[in-house]
């Protein structure tokens, strides 16, 4: 019975490595190919450790489209976003969870329903509103329509209300205002919820690709996304390459997953079920 | 802007609204502040997400090359040019081949894995980590890597398919397996998703009732198929609805992987839409293809709320 246990422990375990490790091996392939001399990468049958470790291939990339200044302009838009979206959603969290005012859950279900529109039913218009403003090809295009978020607001307003209101009373007693209330003691106690939002927002906008391709026409307001699909169809087949700009794109994203891995996985529960 | 792809749309009803207890005793309006903690929120939902509803459906009634002419009312014209259209029709196939192909598949495995991640396990951290990789990865960035996975003469899949006498495939040259490797991708870049939502639906499930079947001498399987498949039912029936979602709503991968062939195999509903649209302008058809989908999600959703509406909650 024992050995039994035992036998089946290993099995479980070698399933399940070998699962995660075919799950990440595109990653390795990738990161592998990005260092290797071309004759390296077309070699068959393929060999997984570069014979000699080479950077030309990012030195490539970096001259033939100019991946820096994409980089920057997807770190400007979703740090932007980002801390946009934490100032509206607590605010109007804030709101929703504090306040009392005529037709506030009328409002609220409004906003649960514009979470289920799909972007595309929106995106038509959307553009078409930057268009007028002739915002098209500008860091407006890619930053303003994200400043605010039903979801966010949800999510923000879910977490408010789970905080005890008795500090707020008394710090209201003590003369402090509504804005007081909210950045002094609603937000110090919400870092959690905070933190979720802001990775989640930094993830989706710094991944975004369709907003993107149909807002910007110039290279030098392509994001890195952008930037890296319009660089495959170009170098088709220049793998070392397209891998080395793959790394770049993927890097940013994997090291802040690293860090803030919990948030993520707090984000998808909250949002999604609760226990 | 468009929500990052995985944020999920449907509200669970542990959510909703509940009745908010203002505890202020006279029940005075805060509607001056309340405008003002809002606007900000409000100004840029009105623009980009209130009125392009509205105006979306509109213009689904109009004919419009948003840069040549202005529009005119056609009635329902958009809409039965779409159902009169046979490229429609195949893209429409074509999602439904693509939501069959990935929901199923990707619904066995994420279950699978999250099960057993839920066992007692060395370095369960790594490996929950390996598996979501994919999820937080950009879908450009996973299809670029994925057409080099799938490069015929020097690629990752063929030289593993080898190992087996499978002979090569040009993978991404042939309407059937161009398809075929959509969806695998699709599976390796979502499934680490609901691998989490289960995972978490999982340990919902109390301890002591597998204790009790135990004692009853149900064996492993007889205890999986009598208590974690119906408890976890909510939650099964959660992620199938936000995968057919996601799946009906497929789109950078397509761009990058296959750009909608070989032969308009691989050509979906939002590829569709894009294409009407921003290749194409024509606004009003496009826009009646997006309140197509929208529909689709529409009725998905409200499926979902009445589904968790009317099931039973379980509770410690």
């Amino acid at each position: 019975m024992k050995q039994k246990k035992v036998i089946g422990s290993v099995v479980l375990h070698l399933a399940m490595y070998g699962l995660a490790l075919i799950t990440v091996a595109p990653f390795l392939w990738m990161l592998m190919t990005s260092f290797k001399t071309l004759p390296d990468i077309l070699t068959y049958p393929p060999v997984w450790w570069p014979k000699e470790f080479i950077v030309d291939n990012y030195v490539n990339a970096f001259s033939a489209a100019p991946f820096g200044r994409f980089y920057f302009n997807s770190v400007v838009i979703a740090v932007a976003v980002t801390i946009g979206q934490i100032i509206t959603c607590s605010m109007a969290a804030f709101a929703f969870a504090r306040l009392r005012f005529w037709g506030r859950d009328v409002l609220f279900y409004i906003f649960l329903g514009t979470m289920m529109i799909p972007g595309q039913v929106t995106m038509i218009p959307g553009f078409m509103m930057l268009y007028w403003l002739g915002w098209i090809d500008s860091y407006a295009a890619l930053i303003v329509p994200g400043l605010a978020s039903a979801f966010g607001t949800f999510l923000l307003r879910q977490f408010f209300l789970t905080i005890p209101r008795d500090l707020e009373d008394a710090a209201s007693i003590d003369g402090c205002g509504r804005f007081g209330l909210l950045w002094r003691i609603i937000l110090p106690l919400s870092k959690p919820a905070l933190a979720t939002l802001a990775v989640f927002t930094f993830m989706g906008v710094f991944n975004d690709f369709l907003w993107a391709l149909i807002v910007v026409n110039s290279e030098e307001m392509r994001t890195v996304q952008l930037g890296l699909a319009i660089f495959r169809d170009r170098y088709q087949t220049d793998w070392g390459q397209l891998m080395a700009a793959s790394v770049t794109a993927t890097l940013p994203i994997l090291l802040v997953f690293f860090v803030a891995q919990k948030y993520f996985i707090k984000g998808i529960t909250l949002s999604g079920l609760k226990d | 802007m468009t929500a990052p792809a995985e944020t999920p749309r449907v509200i669970p009803p542990a959510e909703l609204p509940q009745k908010v207890s203002t505890k202020k005793p006279k029940g005075r309006s805060d509607l001056s502040s309340a405008l003002a903690f809002l606007s900000p929120t409000l100004i840029v939902l009105s623009a980009f997400v209130f009125f392009p509803v509205v105006f979306s459906f509109y213009l689904s009634f109009h004919s419009w090359n948003m840069f040549s002419s202005t529009e005119s009312f056609v009635g329902v014209g958009n809409y039965s040019s779409i159902v009169q259209n046979p490229e429609f029709w195949s893209v429409l196939k074509n999602t439904a081949v693509y939501t069959l192909g990935t929901v199923p598949l990707n619904m066995v495995i994420s279950l699978g894995i999250a099960y057993f991640l839920n066992k007692k396990l060395a370095g369960k951290k790594l490996l929950r980590t390996a598996f979501f990789a994919p999820v937080v990865m950009s879908s450009v960035a996973a299809a670029v890597i994925w057409r080099w996975v799938y490069e015929p003469s020097f690629g990752l899949l063929n030289y593993g398919l080898s190992w087996f006498g499978i002979p090569a495939v040009n993978w991404l040259n042939n309407p059937t397996s161009a398809m075929f490797a959509l969806i695998v991708m699709g599976v390796w870049k979502t499934f680490g998703f609901n691998m989490v939502l289960f995972s978490a639906g999982l340990q919902g499930i109390p301890e002591h009732y597998y204790e009790a079947a135990q004692i009853d001498g149900a064996g492993k399987w007889k205890q999986f198929w009598n208590i974690t498949v119906p408890l976890l039912s909510p939650t099964t029936f959660f992620v199938l609805v936000m995968s057919v979602i996601g799946s009906f709503q497929v789109f950078d991968t397509v761009y990058v992987l296959t750009s909608g062939g070989p032969l308009g195999s691989t050509k979906v509903l939002v590829f569709y839409l894009y294409e009407q649209a921003f290749k194409f302008f024509d606004m009003g058809y496009a826009s009646a293809v997006a309140y197509l989908l929208f529909a689709v999600v529409f009725i998905l959703t409200m499926l979902q709320m009445k589904y968790l509406r009317g099931s039973i909650h379980y509770s410690s």
